[in-house]
């Protein structure tokens, strides 16, 4: 009976391989006249080749043609349209009487929402990497229910950022539920999402609610990493639990915490979809990032002139300061291999 | 042998009964036409998608296709389809003159091209590029003018008379604010944040936006009068900051939720809410527009509206732009959706026993004959959303404080200069 099985097993699947061989040999058919031409040694560039095709179509021609936006003026899409070259666009972003005063500054907008950049991203990440450590920490020990947390935890990283706008805009609102539980305790309702003064406070702490999960997960997996022999040892020679973390647990998990340092820095510049959904930038600007800046005045402009050279040339700053800390990252993370080889 | 020349002559009659089969298809095939459509909410889109099934019925040669979008994407995605080339045939649109580079002509595919001179002949001229007397792009789907109303619940709660015409903006501003007090409502006064609806009240004090030359010049004494009336307003908690500056740049933002919920006394908005009231506010209390108030120059509101205009001119969108601007179409069109027309000769039968709308409908259509000419002029100036957006962006933050009025104004002027530039060069 058994016999029986294994035989019928094996005949379906040599029926289901018949597809999948007929495919191999098509293949063979095209790779081997190829190999025969190139040599096997060139083989790997024609798997590459594909995706290459794809990365060139999709990242490489579009951040040429965002470079040549950006050295034209006018508002026609087509280059054959546009008056180029030129650096008008550059000159008109970097016209400042006072950098450290957007108000004097021809393209005030841009550098409103560099300074917002720049602030959203320091608090925001800085909270983030303390908030991502102290629940590391917390889900590392053994307490009850340590996965459904770490669940918790995780959960609203897989949310679409419009989702997390529009949950938060509920909660947020003058008349939303946050503001109805404060007036059932007898307070004044607040204009979290309207009041610049709170606005931008709103939108960092809705984005690390959002992000925090991750960066959580990156620390746990250091933590785990850290050799339990380690704290054995302290705890025999009396070390206090403070003493233990900042000796211990902290040098240790650096390498993890710039990683998560540099990574939260890319996506914190990069913030925009929440934020737009959010507040919209506001009030006034207060929250309005380089990303909404380039958006609006690229694509979203309510009937102005759509200047596709300026979004163009604001973000290839953007880009410069993108690829700045992405070449950070990977020096901090080579370095951090070869520290492990080493080791 | 005999089978392999059997196979090959089966594959051949196959191949060619299914080219044939194909070729047919292909030009018996239905001509398609898109259209491009925002509509305010069901009143509006109900009655178009039954006038374009209708339509469909009819003409088995053509399949119109109605894409219903957001508002935004009116105003930001269709450009860019335009400027890529990739529109629809049609599209229902509100910047009149801003897109004109890219309106098809349509003349040689009406049926009768007088009557869209004699029933839309005004409004032709706001689609038409500079120096173009014409061209046939579309017609008028709507029109509308912009202006207040007032829950009259509670101006009657409080004891408050209405104000009649030739009352000024600083009066109805006082009695919005002394209801307001008298009934608990927590705010006075509430406005469209658009600077097409900040220009008819500048026009009434005095603002002109165009110089000698007809060239667009925004900032002027009117101007400042208004703009500052309502950045004192929005400082005094006569207007609320949570409106005007809850967004960013040239955002629209309309405060139909806080008058849907009677937390408004005044709303200066426009007869497109019409229908949108008489269905969200029912019964639940009575509101009435009002005549526009008056500054020192002029008691006037915008016109406005939207249009159907064509991207692509043949003979299949021709057949549909003359159906739905006939009489008969638009007709019913208004009438559901309770607007005023576009069309200089229409009978509508406005379908609403709703006494607030019939009031509402005859006030709009009344104040037609009051609007100033310098708001024709702006309305029909290819360039005009500039300065509304100059307006509105430039106004939110003087009114959250980022600014102040003097920085604003300068700034006004500035991006309207800046944006022209970008345009025309120089």
């Amino acid at each position: 009976m058994e016999n029986i099985r294994n035989q019928t097993k094996i005949f379906f699947l040599r029926i289901l391989n018949i597809p999948f061989a007929f495919l191999m040999h098509a293949i063979d058919l095209i790779m081997w006249p190829i190999q025969k031409i190139i040599g096997v040694r060139n083989m790997p560039y024609i798997f590459l080749l594909p995706n290459l095709i794809f990365f060139g179509l999709f990242v490489i021609i579009p951040l040429g043609a965002n470079f040549f936006f950006s050295l034209s003026s006018g508002d026609e899409l087509l280059f054959a349209e546009r008056e180029l070259p030129t650096t008008k666009q550059y000159n008109q972003l970097f016209d400042c009487e006072s950098y450290l005063n957007p108000n004097t500054c021809t393209e005030d907008f841009f550098w409103r929402g560099v300074y917002n950049t720049i602030f959203f991203v320091v608090f925001q990440v800085g909270l983030m990497i303390f908030f991502s450590v102290l629940t590391a920490v917390i889900l590392n020990k053994k307490i009850i229910g340590r996965g459904f947390f770490r669940s918790v935890f995780f959960f609203p990283v897989l949310l679409s950022p419009v989702v997390v706008g529009l949950i938060w805009q509920w909660i947020l609102l003058k008349n939303g539920a946050f503001n109805a539980i404060i007036e059932s305790y007898g307070g004044d309702k607040v204009s979290f999402l309207t009041d610049p003064s709170w606005a931008m406070a709103s939108v960092i702490f809705v984005s690390i609610w959002a992000h925090m999960g991750f960066y959580t997960l990156i620390v746990l997996a250091g933590l785990q990493a850290i050799p339990p022999n380690l704290y054995e040892a302290a705890e025999m020679d009396g070390t206090s639990r403070e003493r233990i973390f900042f000796r211990i647990t902290l040098p240790l998990l650096m390498p993890n915490l710039l990683v998560v340092f540099i990574l939260a820095s890319i996506k914190g510049v990069q913030t925009f979809d929440e934020i737009y959904v959010l507040t919209g930038g506001g009030p006034g600007t207060s929250t309005s990032l380089i990303v909404q800046y380039i958006f609006t005045t690229g694509f979203a402009s309510s009937g102005s002139v759509q200047n596709f050279g300026l979004a163009a040339a604001a973000s290839m700053v953007l880009g410069v300061v993108l690829l700045f800390l992405t070449l950070m990252q990977l020096y901090f993370s080579r370095n951090k291999e070869s520290k492990h080889q080493e080791i | 042998m005999m089978n392999f020349k059997f196979i090959l002559k089966a594959i051949s009659v196959a191949l060619v009964s299914f080219s044939l089969t194909l070729i047919s298809a292909v030009s018996f095939a239905a001509t398609d036409v898109r259209i491009m459509w925002y509509g305010d909410g069901d009143k509006e889109n109900v009655p178009i998608a039954a006038q374009i099934d209708e339509f469909n019925a009819a003409n088995p040669d053509i399949n119109v296709i109605l894409d219903i979008v957001p508002y935004d994407a009116i105003m930001n995605t269709l450009p860019i389809q335009l400027a890529a080339g990739e529109g629809p045939d049609i599209a229902r649109v509100t910047d009149l003159g801003g897109l004109n580079k890219y309106y098809a002509d349509i003349t040689p595919y009406v049926a009768d091209p007088s009557y869209y001179e004699k029933s839309f002949g005004p409004f032709l001229n706001w689609y038409r590029k500079p120096g173009d007397t014409t061209s046939i792009h579309g017609f008028h789907s709507t029109m509308t003018v912009t202006g207040p109303y007032v829950n009259k619940t509670l101006f009657e709660q409080a004891g408050v008379d209405l104000l009649g015409p030739g009352a000024t903006w600083e009066e109805w501003a006082a009695v919005s604010i002394e209801v307001a007090e008298k009934t608990g409502t927590p705010i006075p006064m509430a406005w469209d944040r658009s600077g097409h609806r900040v220009s008819g009240p500048a026009i009434s004090m005095g603002a002109k936006y165009f110089d000698s030359n007809g060239d667009p010049k925004l900032v002027d004494d009117g101007l400042k009068a208004m703009t500052q009336m309502l950045y004192d307003w929005h400082q005094a908690g006569t207007m609320s900051k949570d409106l005007w500056g809850s967004v960013s740049g040239s955002k629209y933002h309309a405060p139909n939720d806080w008058w849907n919920a009677a937390e408004v006394v005044f709303m200066m908005s426009g007869s497109w809410q019409i229908g949108r009231f008489a269905n969200e506010v029912g019964d639940d209390f009575d509101w009435w527009a009002v005549p526009a108030p008056c500054g020192p120059a002029a008691c006037t509101g915008m016109p406005g509206g939207n249009a159907l205009l064509a991207f692509n001119a043949n003979p299949a969108v021709g057949k549909v732009m003359d159906y739905l601007s006939s009489k008969e179409q638009l007709s019913s069109f208004i009438g559901q959706v309770l607007a005023i027309p576009g069309h200089l000769d229409l009978q509508v039968d406005y379908q609403t026993d709703d006494p607030n709308a019939k009031h509402a409908l005859n006030t709009f259509a009344g104040a037609v004959p009051t609007i100033d000419q310098v708001a024709f002029d702006l309305q029909a100036h290819v360039d005009n959303r500039i300065m509304f957006n100059a307006i509105i962006s430039r106004l939110g933050q003087a009114i959250v404080g980022e600014m102040t009025m003097e920085e604003a104004w300068t700034r006004m002027d500035e991006d309207v200069e800046k944006q022209l530039k970008e345009k025309y060069g120089g």
